[in-house]
C-alpha cells in the first residue's frame, strides 16, 4: 500500500496521543493545574493532530462529518465516533483537573477506555481488510495497542512501565512482521485464483490494461525491495525499542528522556511506514506486481 | 430492517438528438449513433458515440477507437487554419494564412505543371476512403502519378485474390460465419474488417465451432483460437502447399466443384518451344477450351451443358494440351511438399500439419452443409441444393507483407478452391460488388499530355506485359515505377517508393508532391530517417530536391512539419464523405451497401480561419485549375462542394457514387438511376447508409449463379453477366514468365529475367523471403514484426486522451528463449540491429511467441512536438518504431544493384521480412534513435480533462 | 445503508466469456464514454496529453499468459469491473454510507454526494474495481449502467450496459443471476462459470466463463480415414482421378 505521510502521521500520532490520554485517565494521582495542562495538551495535540492529518487523505474533507454516521457497520466510522467520545471524556476529565484540580476518576476511566477503544478501532480499519493479508490478523490490533500503550507510558513518564511495554511491543512487532511475511501466501489468493486460470498451469501477467499508472497502482501497489525492508525493520526496532530502553536505563535526565521519546516516535514512524509500504494488496496480483 | 437507500434517476435523458453517420477510425466503417447535447454555450456538442444497431457492418457494436471518437474529434492536435511554412522543412514553423491564399498558392504551383508536364505532380493519398473521387481528380489533372496507400499495405492480398478468384479476403469477402465449422486465420492481428471479424469469431464461439490461428504471435484473435500454430514468419506458403500435398494425396478435393467452377479442366499448351507454351487453348472467340466429359470433345468452358473433364488430354497440331489439373497434381504431389520436408522450415511438426489437413478434409467432406435452395448456373444447369464445405479461411498482412506474399496468398486461395469452399455454404463468401474477375477491372493508364486528362484510370490489373506502364523507351511512366518489370502487377501503385524515387530523380524528377492523409515522415515510411533526409535534402542551389510539398491532414502529425503548404481537413464528424460501391464499399455477403458521412457538427475553430473538407477543397482546386471534370462549359464550378459531387456526379449513365435513392423514370429507384437532389437527405433519414439485399437464390455460387449475375447487372456492377472460372492457374503470370523466357515484343531487363521466370509461376510456389538472399540469416537470425493494437489506429490513436492511456508506449516482446539467452527481465533495454540500422528499446517477455520472433505494437512511437503531446510523452521517450530498421531497398549484394524490399510481383512493401539480432543494452535516457523536437503548429493541450456536455 | 441487504430478489450482473474475449478494449472505452457523460461526475483524466497520463476507468482489460504442463503457452484476456459482490466488503467498510448495495437488484453503487473520498472501500475491494476520481475526489465504480438498464428514454433493446452493448465479440452478457432460467444463469451452468478469488469470500455476482480447452492435438481416429492415400505419385493420382470422375 502507498505509505501516505498523512496516514502514517495519523496512525502514529493519534496512537501515541490516545496512549498518553489512556495513562492520564487511569492515573490514580493525575497531575493537576499547569502540569496537567501540559500533559493534556500533548495528548490532545497528538490525537487531534493525527486525526486532522487523516482528513488530508480525503478526497472531500469538507464532508468529513458524514463519516460518523455508519458506526453500526464501519470501523472507520466507529473510529471517528470513539475518537470524539474519547476526546470528549478526556477533555472533561482534563478540564476538571486543570481548572478545578478535581479528579473525577470514573470519567478518567471512561476516557481511558474510550482512548484504547479508539486505538483498537483504528487498528481494525486495517485488520478487517481481507484484501491485505498482512493486515488481516488479530495481531494487528495487538500491535497497535501495545505500541500505543508503550508510547503513552513513555510520554507520561512511566519509566518502568514504558520499558516493559516497549519490550512487549517490540516482541509483538517482530512476530507481526514474521507472520506478515507469510500472510499473502497463507491467504491462498494467487494470480491463479484471481484469474480463475490457476488450474490450467502457471499464470503470469502479460500486458497490463494500461501502459501508464492509475489510482490502483498509486494507492495499492507499492513495492519495497527486500533488502531495504530488512534495514528499515532493524532501524525501527533500534529506534523504537533498543535506544529508548537504553536511554531510560541511564540515570534519569530530561534530555535523555526527551531523546528516548523522540527515538521511539521515530521508530514507530518507520514501523508505520513499513506497515503500509510492505502491505501487499491482492489487487497487485492482477498487475503481476506480487 | 428496511435499508434506506438514495433514490436515483434511472431514466435520465440520454441526449437531445441522435445523428447517424459513419465511423472513420479505420476502414471498417461502422455505423455510429452520435448523441448530441446542448452545451452551456447553447450549441450542440457530441456527448456520446455508440454503434448503430441497424447498420449492416457492425449491428450496434463498436470498437474502442469508435467509442473514443469523441476524443478524436476534440483532440487538441486539430489543425485550425491553412498553414504556410516559414522555417526550414521539418522545423514545424508555420504561419496561418487564409483559404484564398492557400488555394492560390496551390494553383500557382500546379497550373504551370498541368500546362507543361502534368506528371510533375505526384498526388498520393493515404488510407482515405474516397479513392474513386481523388483518382478522378488526378485523372482530370492528367498526371499518371496517382495512387493510394495499397502498395505498402496489402496489395499482395488484394491482387492475388482478384487474379485467382475475383476477390480477396479483407473488404472483398468474409467467412460464412453462419455455417462455418472450421475457421483458419493466417497472419491477422486486427484487419480492416475488424468488428465483423470479432462478431464472426463470437458467433463461432457461441456455436462451439473450431478456430485455428496461424501466427507467430498468440495475441488477440489468435489468443482465443482453439489451436495455435506458431509458424515461423515467411513460411506460410510452404505450410499451405504441404496441406495441399496431403489433401491431393488422399484425394480429399472437391472434384465436382473443380470441374465446374475453376480452370482446373482448362487445357494448356504443352509445347515447350511454342510462344504460347503454358497458355490456355482458346477458341476463335478467345474462350478457354475444355474437354466435355460427355462428348469427349473440345468445348468452350462456358458452353451450355458442358461437363468439363479434369483428366482428359487433347492433342492438336502435334501439341499435347493438358488440363491444369495435371500440372497441379504433378507439382504438389512432389515430396518436397511433404510435411516432413517442410516441418523444420515452418516450425510446425509434420504430425500437426497432417492432422490439420485431415481436419480440413473431415470437416469439408465429412460434414457438408446442404441448403435446400434451388439455383441455376451459368451453363443453364438447375441445381436443387446448395452444397457447401464448411471450412473457411481469412488472411491478411501476415501473409501479404512478405516478399513472397502474392504467391502465398495464391496458395491459400488454391487450397480454398480445392476444398470447394469458396462461395459455398459454410465457406468463404464475396461481398458485392465482388466477385469481379480481373477482366472486369480496368488496365493501368499512364499517358500524360499537357492540358489533357489522363487516357484512363491510373490503376488496374495488367493482363500481360502489354499493359505495363512503360514509356516508348521502356522507362517507367510512373514516379513510383508501378507496373514496370520490377513489379508488374502493382495494382495499387507503390506509395512507399514515391519519395525516394522523387528524391533520386529516378525515373525522373517531379515538382510538386501532393499528399493526403499519410504520415510519410514517420510511421508509414520504411527507413524513416532516410525519408526525412530526402524530404529536406537540397540541390546545389539550395532549393529542395522535391521543390513543393502540399499536404492535407486534420491533425498536427509528424508529416505536417515537412510540407510547405498545409490544407487542414475537418474531422470525420464535420464533413460529407461517401463510402461508395465504386470504391471500397461496406457490403455484406447478403447485401450490397454503401454509406455516407455528413456534418453532424459544424467545423468550429474559434479565432482561426477554420478548416475545410479536403474533398470540397479538391472540387474548388479542380475548378480553379480548370480541370475538365470540375468546370461547366460556362467556366463555372461544376460542384459547389463534395456533397454536390456525391449527389450529381455520374461515372457512367445512371451510375453515381451512391446507389440508393436514385431517380428512376417513375420515382425513386436503387442501383441505376438519375441523380436525386434529396439523395443525401434520404441517406441521413435511412441512418446514413443504404442496403440492397441479394436475392436468396443468388446468395451463394455468385460467380456462376445466373440469379446473382442478373442482380449484379441490375445494380450496375457490370453491364452484362460476367460468369468466369476461378483461376488456379493464372495465365497473366505465365505471360510474364514467357517474356522472361524471351518471348514477345516487350522484354524485361536482363537482371530481372531470372527473378521473373522464377517468381511468376502460374501455379503457386513458395520461395524464401527475398531479403534472405541479401542478409545473412545467421548474423540476423531473428524475425521482427509489428502488430496493430486493436485500440489504436496507426499514428492517430496517440492524440486520443483515452486511448493513449491504454497504449502509451510499446515494449519489444521477446520469447522465453531469447529472454533467457540474453539474461533479460521485463523493462530491460535491448539494442535491435538490422542490416540497415539499430534501435535501443525497452523489452518484455512473452511466452506465447514463436521462438525466433520478436515484435511490438505498430506506430505507438511518436516524434517530440507532434500531436500536441508534451515533449516528455511516453510515446516519444519510451515508444519506438521498427521502421528505422526497415529499408525500402535490400542491402547491396555485390551485383551493383539495390533490389527493392518488395514483392517482385506486386511491389507490396515487405515489412515483415525484417531480420534482426539483439543485444542487451544499458538503459539509455530515451529510446534510440532520438529525433529533435518539432515546433508544434498547435498550442499545448490542457492539463486535465473532464468532458461532460450535459448540465 | 452500509449494511448489506439480507437478500436481493434479483442479482443483476455480468457474465464474461474468457473463451471469447479478444482483448479489444471496446468495453473499456464505451464504459468510459457512457459514464463520463452520465451517472455522477465525469471520469476525469489527469495529464491527458502529457508525460504521465492517468484517468479514471470503471472497467479494465488485463491479459495473462498461462503456461500449461504440456503444449504451448496460452494467452487469456480478463476484463474486470465491479463484480457486485453479495458479501461486498467495500460496502460495509464505508464510513459515510455512500457505498451501498441496492436491495432490489443487488447493484453496488456509490452515492457521490455522500462520499468523502476516504478510499477505504477501494482498499477493501480485492479486485481493484473502484477508483477514486482525482478531479472530483469521490469514489467511482461500475454502476452496472443503472442509468441504462431501466432507462425509459432508451428503446428496450438498449436497456443493457454500455459495455455489453458494444462488445464486438459478444463476450459479455448481462442478466439476472438469481433467476436460474435466465440466459446468463444457463450460460453459467453450461460453461462452468466461475468466481474470481472465491477464497476472499466476497461471493461475486459476476461470473467468468473459463476458456475452453486449447491446443488439443491428440490424434483422433475419426481423422485417419481422411488421409488414406489414393496415390503416392502423379501417375497414380491421375488414374484415381479418372475413376473418381466416373463416379460423379
Ligand atoms: N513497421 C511498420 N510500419 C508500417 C506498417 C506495419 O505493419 N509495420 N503498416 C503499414 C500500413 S499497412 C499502413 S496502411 C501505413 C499507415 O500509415 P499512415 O497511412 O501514415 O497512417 P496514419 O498514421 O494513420 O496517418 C495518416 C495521417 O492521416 C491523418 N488524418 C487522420 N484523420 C484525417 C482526416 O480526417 N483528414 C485528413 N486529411 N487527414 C487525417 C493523420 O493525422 C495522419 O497524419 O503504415 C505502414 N507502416
Ligand atoms: N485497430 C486497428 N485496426 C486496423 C489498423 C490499425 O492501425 N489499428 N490498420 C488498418 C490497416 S491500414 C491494415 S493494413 C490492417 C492490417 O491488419 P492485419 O493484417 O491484422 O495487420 P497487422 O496488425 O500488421 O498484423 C499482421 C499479423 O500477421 C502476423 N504475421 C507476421 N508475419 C507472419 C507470417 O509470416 N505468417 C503468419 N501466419 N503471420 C504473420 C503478425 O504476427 C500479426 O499478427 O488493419 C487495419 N485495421
Ligand atoms: S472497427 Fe472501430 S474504428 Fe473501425 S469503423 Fe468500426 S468502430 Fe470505427
Ligand atoms: S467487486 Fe469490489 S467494489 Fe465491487 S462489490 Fe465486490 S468488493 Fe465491492
Ligand atoms: S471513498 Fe466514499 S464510498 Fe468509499 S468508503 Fe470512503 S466514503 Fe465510502
Ligand atoms: S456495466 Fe456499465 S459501468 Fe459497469 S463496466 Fe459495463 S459499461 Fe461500465
Ligand atoms: S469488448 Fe468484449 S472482446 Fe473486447 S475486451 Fe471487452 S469483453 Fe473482451
Ligand atoms: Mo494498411
Amino acid at each position: 500500500m502507498h505509505p501516505a505521510p498523512s496516514i502514517i502521521a495519523f496512525t502514529t500520532f493519534s496512537g501515541l496521543g490516545f496512549g498518553l490520554l489512556f495513562w492520564l485517565g487511569v492515573d490514580p494521582t493525575p497531575p493537576k493545574g499547569w502540569v496537567a495542562f501540559a500533559f493534556f495538551c500533548i495528548g490532545f495535540a497528538l490525537a487531534v493532530g493525527g486525526l486532522a492529518a487523516s482528513t488530508l487523505h480525503l478526497g472531500r474533507p469538507e464532508r468529513a462529518l458524514k463519516a460518523f454516521s455508519q458506526w453500526r457497520s464501519s470501523w472507520l466510522s466507529r473510529e471517528g465516533c470513539c475518537a470524539v467520545a474519547a476526546l470528549g471524556a478526556m477533555g472533561g476529565y482534563g478540564a476538571c483537573l486543570i481548572f478545578a484540580g478535581l479528579n473525577i476518576a470514573p470519567l478518567g476511566w471512561l476516557g481511558a477506555a474510550l482512548s484504547l477503544l479508539t486505538v483498537f478501532t483504528t487498528s481494525m480499519i486495517y485488520a478487517q481488510l481481507k484484501s491485505v493479508p498482512r493486515w488481516y490478523s488479530r495481531w494487528t490490533p495487538v500491535l497497535f495497542l501495545s505500541l500505543s500503550l508503550a508510547g503513552g507510558a513513555l510520554l507520561s513518564g512511566r519509566v518502568i512501565m514504558a520499558m516493559v511495554l516497549m519490550l512487549i511491543a517490540g516482541g509483538v512487532q517482530i512476530w507481526w512482521w514474521h507472520r506478515g511475511d507469510g500472510a499473502l501466501r497463507a491467504s491462498g489468493t494467487t494470480l491463479g485464483t484471481a484469474t480463475g486460470l490457476g488450474g490450467r498451469g502457471e499464470v503470469r501477467a502479460f500486458e497490463p490494461p494500461h501502459t501508464g499508472t492509475n489510482y490502483l497502482l498509486r494507492e495499492m501497489v507499492y513495492v519495497v525491495a527486500r533488502r531495504h525492508v530488512l534495514k528499515l525493520r532493524g532501524l525501527a526496532l533500534i529506534l523504537m525499542l533498543v535506544l529508548p530502553v537504553a536511554l531510560l536505563l541511564l540515570p534519569f535526565h530530561h534530555i535523555s528522556a526527551a531523546l528516548a521519546v523522540l527515538c521511539h516516535i521515530a521508530g514507530v514512524l518507520i514501523s508505520r511506514w513499513l506497515f503500509f509500504a510492505e502491505a501487499e494488496h491482492v489487487v497487485g496480483l492482477y498487475y503481476g506486481k506480487r | 430492517m428496511a435499508l434506506k437507500q438514495p433514490r436515483i434517476d434511472t431514466s435520465p435523458k440520454v441526449s437531445d438528438e441522435v445523428r447517424k453517420t459513419t465511423c472513420y477510425m479505420c476502414a471498417c466503417r461502422c455505423g455510429i449513433d452520435v448523441h448530441l447535447k446542448q452545451g452551456v454555450d447553447g450549441k450542440k456538442h457530441v456527448a456520446y458515440i455508440e454503434g448503430n444497431r441497424d447498420h449492416p457492418v457492425n449491428k450496434g457494436v463498436l470498437c474502442a477507437k469508435g467509442s473514443a471518437g469523441i476524443m478524436q474529434h476534440n483532440a487538441p492536435s486539430r489543425l485550425r487554419a491553412p498553414l504556410r511554412r516559414t522555417g526550414p522543412r521539418g522545423s514545424g514553423e508555420f504561419e496561418e494564412i487564409t483559404w484564398d491564399e492557400a488555394l492560390e498558392t496551390a494553383v500557382s504551383w500546379l497550373k504551370p505543371l498541368r500546362e507543361s508536364a502534368p506528371e510533375k505532380l505526384a498526388f498520393f493519398t493515404g488510407r482515405d476512403q474516397s479513392q474513386s473521387f481523388t483518382s478522378f481528380w488526378a485523372q482530370n489533372f492528367g498526371t499518371p502519378n496517382y495512387a493510394a496507400h495499397g502498395g505498402f499495405c496489402s496489395v499482395n492480398m488484394a491482387t492475388a485474390g482478384i487474379y485467382t478468384m475475383g476477390g480477396a479476403f479483407w473488404e472483398f469477402g468474409q467467412a460464412d460465419w453462419e455455417y462455418t465449422k472450421l475457421f483458419m486465420l493466417f497472419g491477422v492481428a486486427e484487419d480492416h474488417d475488424s468488428n465483423p471479424i470479432k462478431m464472426g469469431l463470437g458467433r463461432l464461439k457461441a456455436r462451439g465451432a473450431k478456430i485455428i490461428g496461424v501466427n507467430p504471435i498468440r495475441t488477440g484473435y489468435n489468443a482465443i483460437a482453439d489451436e495455435w500454430v506458431g509458424i515461423t514468419p515467411g513460411t506460410d506458403g510452404l505450410f499451405i502447399l504441404s496441406l495441399i500435398h496431403e489433401l491431393l494425396k488422399a484425394g480429399q478435393i472437391d472434384l465436382d466443384y473443380l470441374s465446374r467452377y475453376t480452370n482446373a479442366p482448362v487445357l494448356l499448351n504443352g509445347d515447350a518451344k511454342s510462344p504460347d507454351y503454358g497458355l490456355f487453348l482458346r477458341d476463335a472467340a478467345g474462350k478457354p477450351q475444355v474437354i466435355d466429359r460427355t462428348t469427349g470433345k473440345l468445348a468452350p468452358f462456358d458452353q451450355k451443358g458442358v461437363r468439363p473433364d479434369l483428366a482428359a488430354k487433347h492433342r492438336h497440331a502435334g501439341i499435347t494440351h493438358r488440363p491444369v489439373m495435371h500440372l497441379l497434381a504433378e507439382r504438389y504431389l512432389d515430396n518436397k511438399y511433404s510435411p516432413e520436408a517442410v516441418e523444420t522450415r515452418c516450425g510446425i511438426p509434420a504430425a500437426r500439419i497432417r492432422r490439420i489437413a485431415a481436419e480440413l478434409a473431415q470437416t469439408a467432406f465429412g460434414e457438408p452443409v446442404i441448403l435446400d435452395r434451388p439455383w441455376t448456373d451459368f451453363r443453364g444447369e438447375r441445381h436443387q441444393q446448395m452444397v457447401g464445405r464448411p471450412v473457411s479461411f481469412h488472411a491478411m498482412r501476415g501473409v501479404s507483407a512478405h516478399s513472397n506474399g502474392f504467391q502465398t496468398a495464391r496458395a491459400l486461395h488454391v487450397l480454398q478452391i480445392l476444398l470447394g469452399s469458396v462461395e459455398t455454404p459454410g465457406g468463404f463468401r464475396f461481398k458485392p460488388p465482388y466477385p469481379k474477375p480481373p477482366e472486369a477491372h480496368p488496365t493501368p493508364h499512364c499517358h500524360a499530355k499537357p492540358n489533357c486528362p489522363l487516357d484512363g484510370p491510373h490503376l488496374g490489373f495488367v493482363r500481360g506485359p502489354e499493359d505495363l506502364a512503360l514509356l516508348e523507351d521502356g522507362s517507367p511512366a510512373r514516379i513510383d515505377k508501378a507496373f514496370t518489370w520490377d513489379n508488374p502487377m502493382s495494382a495499387h501503385g507503390l506509395m512507399h517508393m514515391v519519395i525516394s524515387n522523387a528524391h533520386a530523380g529516378d525515373p525522373y524528377r517531379i515538382d510538386t508532391l501532393f499528399l493526403y492523409m499519410a504520415n510519410m515522415a514517420w510511421n508509414s515510411s520504411m527507413n524513416t530517417r532516410g525519408v526525412i533526409e530526402m524530404l529536406t535534402d537540397t540541390d546545389a542551389d539550395g532549393s529542395y530536391r522535391i521543390p513543393n510539398i502540399i499536404y492535407s491532414d486534420a491533425y498536427s502529425s509528424e508529416m505536417v512539419a515537412y510540407a510547405d503548404l498545409i490544407l487542414p481537413d475537418t474531422t470525420y464528424l464535420e464533413r460529407h464523405d461517401c463510402i461508395s460501391l465504386l470504391d471500397r464499399p461496406i457490403s455484406e455477403p447478403d447485401a450490397a451497401a454503401d454509406a455516407i458521412r455528413w456534418p453532424v457538427v459544424e467545423p468550429d475553430r474559434p479565432g482561426h480561419v477554420g478548416v475545410r473538407a479536403f474533398q470540397s477543397v479538391l472540387c474548388d482546386l479542380g475548378h480553379r485549375l480548370g480541370l475538365p471534370g470540375f468546370v461547366r462549359d460556362d467556366g463555372s464550378a461544376k460542384y459547389a462542394d463534395y456533397a454536390d459531387y456525391i449527389t450529381n456526379h455520374m461515372r457512367k449513365p445512371g451510375i453515381g457514387p451512391l446507389t440508393g435513392f436514385r431517380m428512376g423514370p417513375s420515382g425513386l429507384t436503387h442501383g441505376r438511376g438519375e441523380p436525386n437532389d434529396a439523395q443525401i437527405d434520404s441517406y441521413i433519414g435511412n441512418g446514413g447508409f443504404f442496403v440492397a439485399h441479394v436475392p436468396q437464390e443468388a446468395s451463394y455460387f455468385k460467380p456462376w449463379n445466373s440469379a446473382y449475375q442478373d442482380w449484379a447487372v441490375s445494380m450496375g456492377f457490370y453491364d452484362s453477366p460476367q460468369p468466369y472460372l476461378f483461376q488456379i492457374y493464372v495465365e497473366p503470370l505465365r505471360k510474364f514468365q514467357l517474356a522472361a523466357e524471351g518471348h514477345g515484343a516487350r522484354q524485361p531487363p536482363e537482371h530481372l529475367r531470372g527473378r521473373i521466370a522464377h517468381t511468376f509461376n502460374p501455379l503457386p510456389i513458395w520461395y524464401p523471403p527475398l531479403s534472405d538472399g541479401h542478409e545473412d540469416p545467421v548474423e540476423y537470425p531473428i524475425h521482427a514484426l509489428t502488430q496493430r493494437p486493436m485500440a489504436m489506429y496507426h499514428s492517430w490513436g496517440s492524440q486520443n486522451a483515452w486511448l493513449r492511456q491504454l497504449h502509451g508506449h510499446n515494449p519489444l516482446y521477446l520469447p522465453t528463449n531469447l529472454m533467457k539467452q540474453h539474461r533479460l527481465r521485463d523493462g530491460d533495454w535491448v539494442r535491435v540491429i538490422s542490416s540497415h540500422g539499430a534501435i535501443t528499446v525497452p523489452c518484455a517477455h512473452m511466452a506465447a511467441l514463436n521462438e525466433n520472433t520478436v515484435w511490438t505494437w505498430n506506430a505507438i512511437g511518436k516524434r517530440k512536438g507532434a500531436w500536441a503531446l508534451d515533449r516528455d510523452a511516453p510515446e516519444a521517450t519510451r515508444g519506438f518504431l521498427l521502421n528505422h530498421l526497415i529499408h525500402e531497398l535490400l542491402p547491396p549484394k555485390g551485383d551493383g544493384l539495390r533490389w527493392a524490399n518488395s514483392d517482385p510481383i506486386t511491389g507490396q512493401a515487405a515489412w515483415f521480412d525484417l531480420r534482426v539480432r539483439i543485444e542487451k543494452s544499458a538503459p539509455p535516457e530515451e529510446s534510440q534513435p532520438v529525433f529533435a523536437a518539432q515546433v508544434s503548429p498547435v498550442p499545448p493541450a490542457a492539463r486535465g480533462l473532464r468532458w461532460k456536455v450535459g448540465q | 445503508m452500509t449494511e448489506l441487504p439480507a437478500t436481493s430478489t434479483r442479482k443483476l450482473g455480468l457474465v464474461i466469456d474468457l473463451d471469447t474475449c479478444v482483448g479489444c478494449h471496446a468495453c473499456v472505452i464505451s464504459c468510459k464514454g457512457w459514464n463520463t457523460e452520465n451517472y455522477g461526475a465525469p471520469l476525469s483524466d489527469q495529464d491527458p496529453y502529457g508525460g504521465d497520463p492517468s484517468g479514471t476507468f470503471l472497467n479494465r482489460v488485463h491479459s495473462y499468459e498461462v503456461l500449461p504442463d504440456t503444449g504451448p503457452a496460452q494467452l487469456v484476456h480478463v476484463p474486470k469491473s465491479c463484480l457486485h459482490c453479495e458479501d461486498a466488503p467495500c460496502v460495509t467498510v464505508c464510513p459515510t454510507g455512500a457505498s451501498y448495495k441496492r436491495v432490489e437488484d443487488g447493484i453496488v453503487l456509490v452515492n457521490e454526494t455522500d462520499c468523502i473520498g476516504c478510499g477505504l472501500c477501494a482498499w477493501a475491494c480485492p479486485y481493484g474495481a473502484r477508483e477514486l476520481d482525482a478531479a472530483e475526489g469521490v469514489m467511482k465504480k461500475c454502476t452496472l449502467c443503472v442509468d441504462r438498464i431501466y432507462n425509459q428514454n432508451l428503446p428496450e433493446v438498449d436497456r443493457e450496459p454500455a459495455c455489453v452493448r458494444t462488445c464486438p465479440a459478444n463476450a459479455r452478457h448481462f442478466g439476472d443471476l438469481a433467476d436460474p432460467d435466465s440466459a446468463v444463469s444457463r450460460l453459467v451452468v453450461a460453461r462452468g462459470g466461475m468466481d474470481l478469488m472465491p477464497e476472499q469470500g466476497t461471493r461475486p455476482v459476476n461470473k467468468y466463463l473459463p476458456p475452453r480447452q486449447r491446443d488439443a492435438w491428440a490424434d483422433t481416429s475419426v481423422l485417419a480415414p481422411f488421409l488414406t492415400p489414393v496415390a503416392e505419385e502423379p501417375r497414380g493420382f491421375l488414374g484415381w482421378l479418372d475413376k473418381a470422375l466416373d463416379k460423379l
